[in-house]
């Protein structure tokens, strides 16, 4: 469902041309919780914004489900970053003058879905990070971990087809890191595809395949 | 969608109480301008324009200043009456006296004049009747008085059959005018009207030669016809000089009074609506200033699948409510300012809120709103998510 062929990404700094991707080709099978692993600087939030449409490669096909991404405008990427993939960030990245619940409803509000059926959605999505309870409670009420579980909530309400996550235990401790991936493991039996972007060796290998990238280029390493 | 921008616009607005009332103070400043001087001016035109119409709109005054060796007589000034454009003609010569009684002595102006004054003028009566030719002929010492004069020197409004001295000489009080609530003056001045000879007794200044008296013509649309009727019959009598004579039209005075009025509304309205414009600059900077500060909650929002419509939405609508709150804000205050000046002016002036510059002012306000919105909506819009994500404030 995720394929990418020959994707390059340039930067250009000065005069000096950057391979944040280089020539990089990658397969992800639906219902796969896959891991990208490599130092900074490796190219790995390059490959996160490519893969979840939050940027478009300078060269090279990059197949959503099928659907080749660099020929969508950008309202269009918009609707399949909506619809398709549910993001979860090192930095929680909630809206801090929202309520949890009203966090999680966003995505559902641009999806158009009508109040009721909001509702609903967020309270599932609240339970399945056992944080039901807490929908009223505003970010900065929340602790780091329990902020994770509300994104992870937000990311399961709109119903994604791919959970892109980003470092999502960068900014915790190990035991609540550890919690937050009992969580991607819960999704992944659940059926979800998973894409998780980490440095981290021991989070890397909880996952069924690891990739490594370095310098733009991608090494798989199969489990 | 809209209901839900609406919804975060306000969120917004309310997370930030202090600044967003500062950033409304503009528009409310420049609405309450708005609203509150051109209703006054408004206000004033109405209350002059009654004062003018209520002394008679079809009326013409003249004033001769060069009788050229032949004055007008009384029997003059009344046989201008028997051409058919002209309904009455009545003289007028003024002059100030002490008005006392028993109960209490002022200055007031007296009025000489015949019995046509009071339907030239339109004058109302409160009881008793109005001078007649027969006082005229007979010098008879009767004067009709108005509503000021009988309730401030006589003590009470029925006073018909009563003395009054003016100068010291007694007359006999045979009318009292109305009071009208349009019309201050007919409470606040102390007039009293006695007939023409009588006036020439009672003061050296009036002598039998005429030098101002007004007519009425037979309806309002012919004033012009009788305008020229008495211009060729003056001309006629002093010898063709225009500068011998002048002939005031009402209606000429009242367009006048209007189209000073008309500028002065313009005037202030344009000084207003500049400080509007400045309360929307503050609109435009607040909102230049938000939309940076959240660069990071766009960058969330385009992430999870707000596309540049939806965010260019929310901060046009937030931009929007603020200039419309303040609107409302602003008029609500121009209201009760109104209110205020209102009863501190009593009851002479009253001042409303004039519908026209309400709705002028809510246009403008949803202008300002989004001319001074769509640029900051729109920089909010382009931000393409990476560099919003990654942006720390």
């Amino acid at each position: 469902m995720i394929v990418l062929n020959d994707v390059s990404k340039v930067y250009h700094i000065g005069e000096s041309e950057v391979y944040a991707l280089d020539h990089a080709n990658m397969r992800i099978r639906e219902g796969e919780f896959v891991s990208i692993i490599g130092p900074s600087g490796s190219g790995k939030s390059t490959m996160m914004n490519i893969i979840g449409c939050l940027d478009i490669a300078d060269s090279g096909q990059y197949l959503l489900d099928g659907q080749p991404i660099e020929e969508y405008t950008e309202t269009e990427l918009a609707k399949i970053r909506n619809r398709k993939i549910g993001f979860i960030f090192q930095t929680f990245n909630l809206i801090g003058n929202m309520t949890a619940a009203e966090n999680i409803e966003l995505p559902l509000i641009y999806q158009k879905i009508s109040r009721e059926e909001r509702k609903e959605q967020v309270a599932q999505a609240l339970e399945k990070v056992r944080l039901s309870g807490r929908g009223k409670h505003k970010p900065n009420e929340l602790s780091g971990g329990q902020q994770q579980r509300v994104a992870i909530a937000r990311a399961i309400a709109s119903r994604p087809s791919l959970f892109l996550a980003d470092e999502p235990t960068g900014n915790l401790d190990s035991a609540t890191g550890r919690e937050i991936m009992e969580l991607f493991h819960e999704l992944h039996t659940q059926g979800n595809t998973i894409v998780l972007i980490t440095h981290d060796n021991s989070i890397a290998r909880q996952a069924s395949r690891s990739i490594h990238i370095l310098d733009g280029k991608i090494r798989e390493v199969a489990r | 969608m809209i209901a839900q921008s609406m919804k975060m616009a306000w969120k917004s607005i309310s997370s930030n109480k202090m600044r967003s009332f500062l950033t409304m103070l503009g528009i409310i400043i420049g609405v309450i301008s708005l609203v509150v001087l051109v209703s006054l001016v408004s206000g004033t035109t109405e209350s002059v324009n009654s004062q003018i119409s209520s002394m008679g709109s079809n009326m013409l005054t003249v004033s001769i200043k060069d009788d050229k060796g032949s004055p007008m007589k009384l029997a003059d000034v009344t046989a201008l009456a028997e051409d058919e454009e002209i309904e009455e003609a009545a003289p007028v010569a003024q002059s100030s006296v002490t008005a006392s009684s028993t109960y209490s002595e002022e200055t007031a102006s007296v009025y000489g004049t015949t019995g046509a004054y009071a339907g030239i003028q339109d004058l109302e009566l409160y009881a008793g009747r109005f001078l007649k030719n027969t006082d005229v002929e007979n010098h008879t010492n009767v004067a009709v008085i108005n509503a000021g004069l009988a309730t401030e020197v006589m003590g009470r409004m029925n006073v018909v059959g009563e003395t009054v001295s003016l100068n010291g000489v007694a007359y006999e009080i045979v009318g009292v005018l109305a009071a009208r609530d349009s019309d201050s003056t007919t409470t606040q001045n102390y007039e009293a009207y006695i007939p023409y000879t009588s006036l020439i007794r009672l003061t050296e200044d009036v002598s039998s030669s005429i030098t101002s008296f007004c007519v009425s013509a037979s309806s309002e649309d012919t004033l012009d016809h009788a305008d020229t009727v008495l211009t060729e019959a003056m001309m006629g009598r002093f010898g063709q000089d225009e500068d011998a004579f002048t002939i005031v039209n009402q209606s000429t005075v009242m367009e006048a009074m209007e189209s000073v009025n008309n500028t002065l509304a313009l005037l202030l309205g344009g000084i207003a609506a500049i400080s509007l414009l400045v309360g929307g600059i503050g609109i435009m900077n607040i909102m230049l200033v938000s939309v940076t500060e959240r660069t990071r909650e766009i960058g969330i929002r385009k992430a999870i699948g707000a596309n540049r419509g939806t965010i260019m939405m929310q901060f046009l609508i937030e931009a929007l409510m603020l200039s419309l709150l303040g609107c409302v804000i602003g008029i609500l205050l121009s209201w009760t300012i109104l209110q205020i000046i209102s009863a501190a002016g009593g009851s002479d002036t009253a001042y409303a809120l004039s519908v026209g510059v309400v709705w002028i002012s809510i246009a403008f306000s949803l202008g300002i709103g989004v001319v001074f919105g769509i640029y900051p909506a729109n920089k909010a819009a382009k931000k393409r998510p990476i560099d919003a994500l990654r942006y720390t404030g």
